[in-house]
This record gives C-alpha cells, sequence and structure tokens, in this order.
C-alpha cells in the first residue's frame, strides 16, 4: 500500500465552549483533489489551520509523508512544502503583482528573476498574469491568481484551497479548474474546501464530510449525488423548498434610470439601473461581491436617497423618502450584515423587533413604545420562524448566525410587506435554516409580494427567482427569465471572466 | 495566565454591581493613598463618606449636599442623551456659564420692579442660553462635519472670556464701589432662587434634577426618541436602517445637554452663588461627564452617582480642613472613582478566566 501524502490521525482542537475538531482522520493521497465538507461552524476551517501551522491541535497527530508533522507556525508548514489560498486575500492594493508575491517570500529574488519566474509558472499553468500591473486594478479572480501563484512558487505537495470560487464567475470558475486539474496531474495534492456541491462532485476524487467537528463520512463525489453529500452535511434528510403556482400581477416596483454616486471611497456607484418587479414575482440579482449589491439595498431601503422618480412604488414616486416612510407604503427590506445593521448586537430581540416594525405593527402611539406589543411581536417572529433563543429578552448578538438571520427575514416576513428586498438571505446560515428561509420568501410571494433577493449564491437564486438578472460595477443586466438560463449565459451576465484571458494550455 | 473572554451577553448582574465595586476599590485605594500621606486612612474615609451625612455638622453639611448635587444630576443628565447617542458634548461647562449669563440677564434687567413673573423668565432665559451656546457646535457638526468634540470644549473657553467681561462690564453693579460681579441677586427678591423650605438647600434646582431624572427614564424607556438614541449609540448603521435621521439626533441631544446646562447655570447664579463673577464657574460642567458615566448613562444611577460625587466634594473638603489633606489628593481621590469605574465596567462585557489559555 502507498504511504498518502498526508494523514491526520485523531485530531481534537477545542476551543472555551466548543470543540471545533473532534477525533478527525483521513488521509489525503498523493496528485488528489480531497474535498472538505461542511456547514459554517462544522470545523473546516479549524482543521486547515492545524495543518498549516496556524492552531496547535490538543491531541491527534500528522504524518506528512510517514513522518510526524507538527508545523510550529506557517513558515515550517510552507518549507514542508504546504501552501494554502486563503478565502480572503492578503495583497496590497498600491504594489504591483511581483512586489506582492515578493512580501510573502523568505528570501526574495531580484525582481527581474522574480518577474520572470511569476511569468514562466503563470504560463506552464494557465493563469496568465502580468508581473508589473498594480495589485488595485486587477479582478477578484486575478487577485486569486495572485494568491494561487505565490502558492506555486514554492513548488508545493500540497496546496490548501479555503472557498476559493466564492468570488468567482462561472467562467473564472472554469478557468481556476483547468488550473487545479492540470497541478494534480503533475502530481500535487490539493485540499479543497466549499460548500458547493456541485463544483466538488466535478472536480474532487475524494470527499470528507464534517459536521460539528467529526468526521461523519467520506465518499466519491462523482459517484454520490449532491443531495446525499448535502444530508450527511446537514445530517438530517433536507426539505427542498417548493414553489406553488403564482399569479403575477401588476407591477409593484419600478426603478428606471436610477443614478446613484458610491458613498464612500470604497463602494460602488449605481450607474443607469432598471428594473421592474410585479406583484407575486421573485427577481433575483446575482454578482459577484462588491458590484454594487449594498448600494443597490441602500437605495431600496431608503438609506441612501436618489432622484424622486427613479423608484417607484406602485407607480408612487418614493426616492426621496426616508426609511420609515417607505415601510409604512409597504417596501420593506433585510441587508445582508446582520450584526450591526439589520440588527444591533446588544440589544434584545424585543428591541431589535421594534427596530423595523414600530410602523406596520402599531408598536408606538404618539412616540412613546408599545413594549407588551413589541415583545409579543418578536415572539411571534420566533415561534413562527423556529428561532432558536430562550426567550425575547436575549440580546442579538448571543444568536448562531442562522438563528439571527431567520429572524431578520422573519421580522419583515410578519409585517406583511409588499416589497421586500434582501441581500444575501441565507449568507452563513446552516442548510436546513437556509431551506425555511427560501421556503418564507416563495410563500411570500405565493401571497402576492413582489420580492428582490440579492444573493451571490446562484443555486439559491435559481432555486427560487421567476427572473434573473446581475449587476456587474453597480451596472445591471436586462432581466430575463430564469427558466432555462444557463450557467453559461449567467456568468456572461456577471461579466464573464472580468477580462480575465482563458489561457490555452 | 488571566485571559478576558467576551460574554454572549452583557452581564447585568455585573452592570449593577460595577459602581459598587468601584466605590469599594476606591476606598482601598484611597485609603492606601492617605496613609502613604502619613493620615489615617479609616479616619480619612470616614470623614469623607460619613462626617457630611451623620457628623456633628451634618445640619450644615446636608443642604450642602443637596446646593452641590443637583447641578451635577442637571448637567450629567443631559450629557448621558447625547453620550448614549454617541454625540459628545464636552462643553457644559460653557453652556453652565451662558445659561447663568442669560439668567442673571434676563433678571437684573427688571431691577428693582418686583413681579411674579421675572423669576419665570430667568428660568426660559438661562434654558435658551445654554441651548444658544450648545447650538453653535451642533449646526457646525451637522452643516460640515465638525467634531462637537472639539468645538464644545473651546466655546466653553469663549464662554469663559464673556463671563468675565460682563463681570466687569455691562452686568457689574454700579453700586460695587468698583469690584468686578454683579448685583447680589440673592437680595433682589423677584429674582432669587431661595430655598423651598428654609434652610433645607431644597431650591428649585434641586427640583429641576428631580424633574429632568424622570423625564429622562421616561424618555429613554418609553419612548421613540429615547429608543432611536441608544439605538445610534449601539448600532449606528442599524439607526440608519431604522429610519433614524443623525442630524435631527445631533440637535436635540446637544439641545438638551445644552439647556439642561444652562438651567443648572441659572439655578445657581440666583441662588446659592447669588451674582455673576468672574470666578463663577467651578467645574461643574466637567465633573458633570464624570457623574454620567459614573451613573451608567442612566437617570437613576446618575441621581445617586450625583450624591456620590456631591458627598466626596465636602467630605473631601472637610477632611481639607480638619485633617490637613491636601487638595490634591482628593482630587486623585475622585479620579480614582472613575478610573475604578471604567477599568470594572469591563467585566459587564467580558469574564475573567484563570488558566491555560484555548483549553475548554
Amino acid at each position: 500500500m502507498t504511504v498518502p501524502l498526508l494523514s491526520l490521525q485523531g485530531l481534537t482542537k477545542a476551543y472555551p465552549g466548543v470543540v471545533a475538531n473532534d477525533q478527525v482522520s483521513f488521509d489525503i493521497g498523493e496528485g488528489e483533489v480531497h474535498a472538505l465538507l461542511g456547514e459554517n461552524g462544522a470545523g473546516k476551517s479549524t482543521l486547515v489551520k492545524m495543518i498549516y501551522g496556524l492552531v496547535k491541535p490538543d491531541s491527534g497527530q500528522m504524518l506528512l509523508r510517514g513522518a510526524p508533522f507538527a508545523p510550529a507556525e506557517p513558515r515550517a508548514a510552507r518549507a514542508d512544502g504546504i501552501a494554502m489560498v486563503f478565502q480572503h486575500f492578503s495583497l496590497f492594493d498600491a504594489l504591483n503583482v511581483a512586489e506582492n508575491i515578493a512580501l510573502g517570500m523568505e528570501n526574495p529574488p531580484a525582481m527581474r528573476d522574480l518577474a520572470s519566474r511569476i511569468r514562466e509558472v503563470s504560463e506552464t499553468y494557465g493563469l496568465p498574469l502580468d508581473p508589473f500591473r498594480t495589485v488595485g486594478d486587477l479582478s477578484a479572480g486575478e487577485r486569486q491568481r495572485v494568491e494561487i501563484i505565490r502558492c506555486l512558487l514554492q513548488d508545493p505537495k500540497l496546496l490548501i484551497m479555503d472557498e476559493p470560487t466564492s468570488v468567482l464567475t462561472p467562467q473564472e470558475v472554469e478557468i481556476l479548474f483547468e488550473t487545479l486539474q492540470k497541478l494534480r496531474s503533475e502530481g500535487t495534492s490539493i485540499l479543497y474546501i466549499s460548500h458547493k456541491l456541485e463544483e466538488i462532485r466535478k472536480l474532487c476524487d475524494h470527499a470528507t464530510i464534517l459536521r460539528l467537528g467529526k468526521n461523519v463520512g467520506e465518499c466519491t463525489p462523482a459517484e454520490t449525488s449532491a443531495r446525499d453529500m448535502a444530508e450527511m452535511m446537514v445530517g438530517t434528510a433536507l426539505k427542498t423548498p417548493t414553489r406553488s403556482d403564482r399569479i403575477v400581477g401588476n407591477v409593484a416596483l419600478d426603478i428606471s434610470g436610477l443614478s446613484v454616486p458610491a458613498p464612500s471611497a470604497f463602494g460602488t456607484s449605481l450607474k443607469n439601473v432598471h428594473l421592474t418587479v410585479r406583484k407575486g414575482e421573485i427577481l433575483g440579482i446575482g454578482g459577484v461581491a462588491g458590484n454594487g449589491q449594498d448600494e443597490l439595498l441602500a437605495v431600496l431601503s431608503g438609506e441612501a436617497l436618489s432622484a424622486a422618480d427613479a423608484v417607484k412604488l406602485h407607480g408612487k414616486p418614493i426616492g426621496r423618502l426616508g426609511p420609515v416612510a417607505r415601510r409604512r407604503l409597504g417596501l420593506l427590506s433585510a441587508p445582508e450584515e446582520r450584526l450591526g445593521h439589520a440588527a444591533a448586537p446588544d440589544m434584545s430581540l424585543t428591541e431589535n423587533a421594534l427596530l423595523t416594525a414600530a410602523v406596520r405593527e402599531n408598536l408606538e402611539n404618539r412616540g412613546f413604545l408599545n413594549w407588551p406589543a413589541a415583545k409579543a411581536f418578536a415572539k411571534r417572529v420566533i415561534s413562527e420562524f423556529d428561532v432558536r433563543t430562550p426567550g425575547p429578552e436575549n440580546a442579538a448578538r448571543s444568536l448562531s448566525g442562522g438563528n439571527l438571520q431567520k429572524f431578520v427575514i422573519g421580522r419583515e416576513v410578519l409585517q406583511r410587506p409588499e416589497v421586500l428586498v434582501v441581500n444575501q438571505p441565507t449568507w452563513g446560515v446552516d442548510a436546513s435554516a437556509a431551506a425555511a428561509i427560501r421556503q418564507s420568501l416563495l410563500d411570500l410571494a405565493a401571497g402576492g409580494a413582489a420580492i428582490i433577493c440579492i444573493s451571490q449564491d446562484l443555486d439559491e437564486l435559481m432555486e427560487i427567482s421567476d427572473s434573473f438578472a446581475a449587476l456587474n460595477e453597480g451596472r445591471l443586466s436586462a432581466p430575463r427569465a430564469a427558466a432555462g438560463l444557463t450557467v453559461d449565459e449567467i456568468g456572461l451576465m456577471m461579466g464573464g471572466a472580468h477580462g480575465m484571458e482563458v489561457a490555452h494550455v | 495566565m488571566i485571559r478576558l473572554e467576551k460574554r454572549p451577553q452583557p452581564s447585568r448582574a455585573w452592570s449593577i454591581a460595577t459602581p459598587l465595586v468601584a466605590v469599594l476599590a476606591t476606598m482601598i485605594a484611597g485609603g492606601l493613598l492617605f496613609a502613604i500621606l502619613g493620615k489615617d486612612p479609616v479616619e480619612a474615609i470616614r470623614t469623607i463618606f460619613w462626617e457630611p451625612l451623620f457628623g456633628e455638622f451634618a445640619f450644615y453639611y446636608r443642604p450642602q449636599l443637596l446646593i452641590k448635587g443637583a447641578p451635577l444630576v442637571l448637567i450629567a443628565i443631559g450629557l448621558s442623551l447625547g453620550f448614549r447617542a454617541g454625540i459628545w458634548n464636552i462643553g457644559a461647562e460653557g453652556q453652565y456659564i451662558m445659561g447663568a449669563l442669560f439668567g442673571a440677564g434676563m433678571g437684573l434687567a427688571f431691577y428693582p420692579l418686583e413681579a411674579w413673573y421675572i423669576f419665570p423668565l430667568m428660568v426660559i432665559a438661562g434654558a435658551f442660553g445654554g441651548w444658544l451656546w450648545a447650538m453653535i457646535p451642533a449646526l457646525l457638526k451637522v452643516r460640515f462635519g465638525t467634531n462637537e468634540i472639539l468645538v464644545s470644549l473651546m466655546l466653553v473657553y469663549v464662554a469663559e472670556q464673556f463671563l468675565a467681561s460682563m463681570s466687569l462690564g455691562l452686568l457689574k453693579n454700579p453700586e460695587g464701589f468698583g469690584f468686578p460681579g454683579s448685583r447680589n441677586l440673592q437680595q433682589y427678591e423677584s429674582a432669587h432662587n431661595a430655598d423651598l423650605i428654609a434652610g433645607s438647600g431644597m431650591h428649585w434646582g434641586v427640583v429641576a434634577a428631580l424633574i429632568a431624572v424622570i423625564f429622562a427614564y421616561v424618555l429613554l424607556n418609553r419612548h421613540m426618541l429615547g429608543y432611536q438614541i441608544r439605538l445610534t449609540g449601539e448600532a449606528p448603521r442599524a439607526a440608519r436602517f431604522a429610519g433614524v435621521r443623525p442630524a435631527r439626533l445631533i440637535l436635540f441631544c446637544l439641545g438638551a445637554s445644552g439647556m439642561l446646562a444652562g438651567l443648572a447655570g441659572m439655578f445657581e447664579v440666583s441662588g446659592p452663588s447669588g451674582q455673576v463673577s468672574i470666578d463663577f464657574n467651578v467645574g461643574y460642567g466637567f465633573t458633570a461627564i464624570i457623574v454620567a458615566f459614573l451613573g451608567r448613562l442612566h437617570p437613576v444611577g446618575i441621581l445617586l452617582a450625583g450624591g456620590l460625587m456631591a458627598l466626596t466634594y465636602i467630605g473631601g473638603d472637610i477632611a481639607q480642613s480638619n485633617m490637613g489633606l491636601p487638595s490634591a489628593a482628593i482630587q486623585v481621590f475622585q479620579g480614582m472613582l472613575l478610573f475604578f469605574l471604567l477599568a470594572f465596567d469591563l467585566l459587564t462585557n467580558f469574564r475573567l478566566r484563570l488558566g491555560k489559555p484555548e483549553v475548554a
């Protein structure tokens, strides 16, 4: 029997109050693409941090080609041929590609030699990249190439990739997969972390599934259905949201020629956005993060103002109305950031219920607050949306992400909105909670509400939306019927490969 | 090894216990300080905390507690509204001076007419003066985004110059033999903020402070505006999402705190102090910042903290004269109180863990 490249044996790591990894064991073979699957909080990150030397295990051991392996720090892990591409890039915008790569090296060679090595590696692996371009001008996909090339220059035996496709368009994902397959064919092993099951089925040879810190099973992705893998991740049978027939009615919300300057130097300006949503319709808006999603939500919620008739609700111009007036008219919203934007972390759920529901649920009378009514409303949200918490007097920050998200969505849904705008409604939420949230959106639309769902999760958008549009650098593509849309078409709407060349290898 | 670990939610028990623990720690550390200075620590602490309330001369000191406590509470209540929302009015001292000048000016304009309406007009003028002075940083912040901390603080020194100019010029007592300072309002019945019960120290300012406490309590706990104030302080982005207009909140919070500081100044100048003089202000506006935090920005807490602060002032005075403690030592003692409060405040949101890190 061949010795695996890396063998994990009974790795355990506990943090106060939670066991992040509990006796996790599995092997990564030479030249294997190994998937590490699991929901948020299943312990994937902790596990790779142990392999990369960022965290020390409490017990258990690792063997690298049969020899004990216990890196004390990332530098030691790198010296042993472990490289990692993080989900969040650590690049300096003002420096060029070669300078950024040199910064991460122990003994950087002369800039000219480095540049030629970068060119060499990038051509070999089909990742065209000019070493002298400034990183600030690169797209997310190109930035990721910088990170990958930085790793490849070390000639790694094992490349760890943490959620690499979350910032990429489908076309960019294609390019990445070709690179990874080429690496595999040369004998490099890859540990691939993701919760996107279709990708894993396509790319990976083997998958290990973590749930609540434990290794709950292994499978060969190509031979296992995405549904089976999802159920192994969650541990229970999944309920797929069902869509009932909906009657699409009159136009509820109409945006025409909406242009808004960027709120800050790091924001995105909205450029001539047009869209309409009808009663009973769900419009899905996709796009890579940072292309104007937050700004679009702000313009709809009333946090940012626009020209009065750029936004019309039932034909009435509302572009200059604030959030309270819009809620009164039936336009509700739920922002992406739960803590600090959709909810105040240190305030109780009752107080957070008041945050958006004061007007429509009659929680105030001439400025005086009706606390019993607010508490009753919070309790209703908690019970109808199955929010796991001891009671409405608990602080919002004491809830887990998924539970707080259910509370935030439930708070808006129960106010009977006529138009509901949600941004990333299931971001960082476990699969069963995500299914419940999607179902509630479908039910709301079935009841005649118009819904705009902004999301970076294309599977989610395809599951619930009737029509689909994509945001790209603050511009919105023309909406198209979601049924029958192919991944390629979606990718092109999202801006294709963002001008990245496809390498021919 | 000691580590701090964030609590899942703020501890209610600690948020109530913190001020008490802080007072206790101040007594211990202060006692040590006094011992190093060669004084009997137990006697010093007893003098500060016991003497004014139950000592031999308590009949004199108790009214003094009200006289010193009332302006502190009145100003601190106003400041706490802004502090809750993250709007930092540091210039209450200036607003206090302007309230006194406007109030006294209104009263003196009627001199020597005796009429019932003079005192109410002075109250309104005092509140207006403080409000006006606070509107300067408020409008500058709303319009130009200036920093209210700096502007309100600098306006204290402008107000002090005004005060000096008024005591030497416009408001100077024409029968004062050339000495600086205005007529004594205590001798002008219609303008005198006299004790409601003679010798009790219970003047209109005390009544106003109590009303302010009740008003602030209702505002913060039962009213939308108070909710918006708290929300803005806790999560500014969520507040905007909820529909709070920051500019309106800035105008309200600075305006209200300026008004209350102006009232405090007006009640002081027409009562205990009696006249506009160059050294009229004694730092109530700054001490009130400590009182506001000592009271955890909570109206009832501020009421208690105002009392405690007044106690350390009066007790400190007694300790100075009876035991020969230097006044600097008393100030250090008061500083310790705030220091320990802020230090122990950490325990509301964090808990201490002993032992090795990262082991469950």
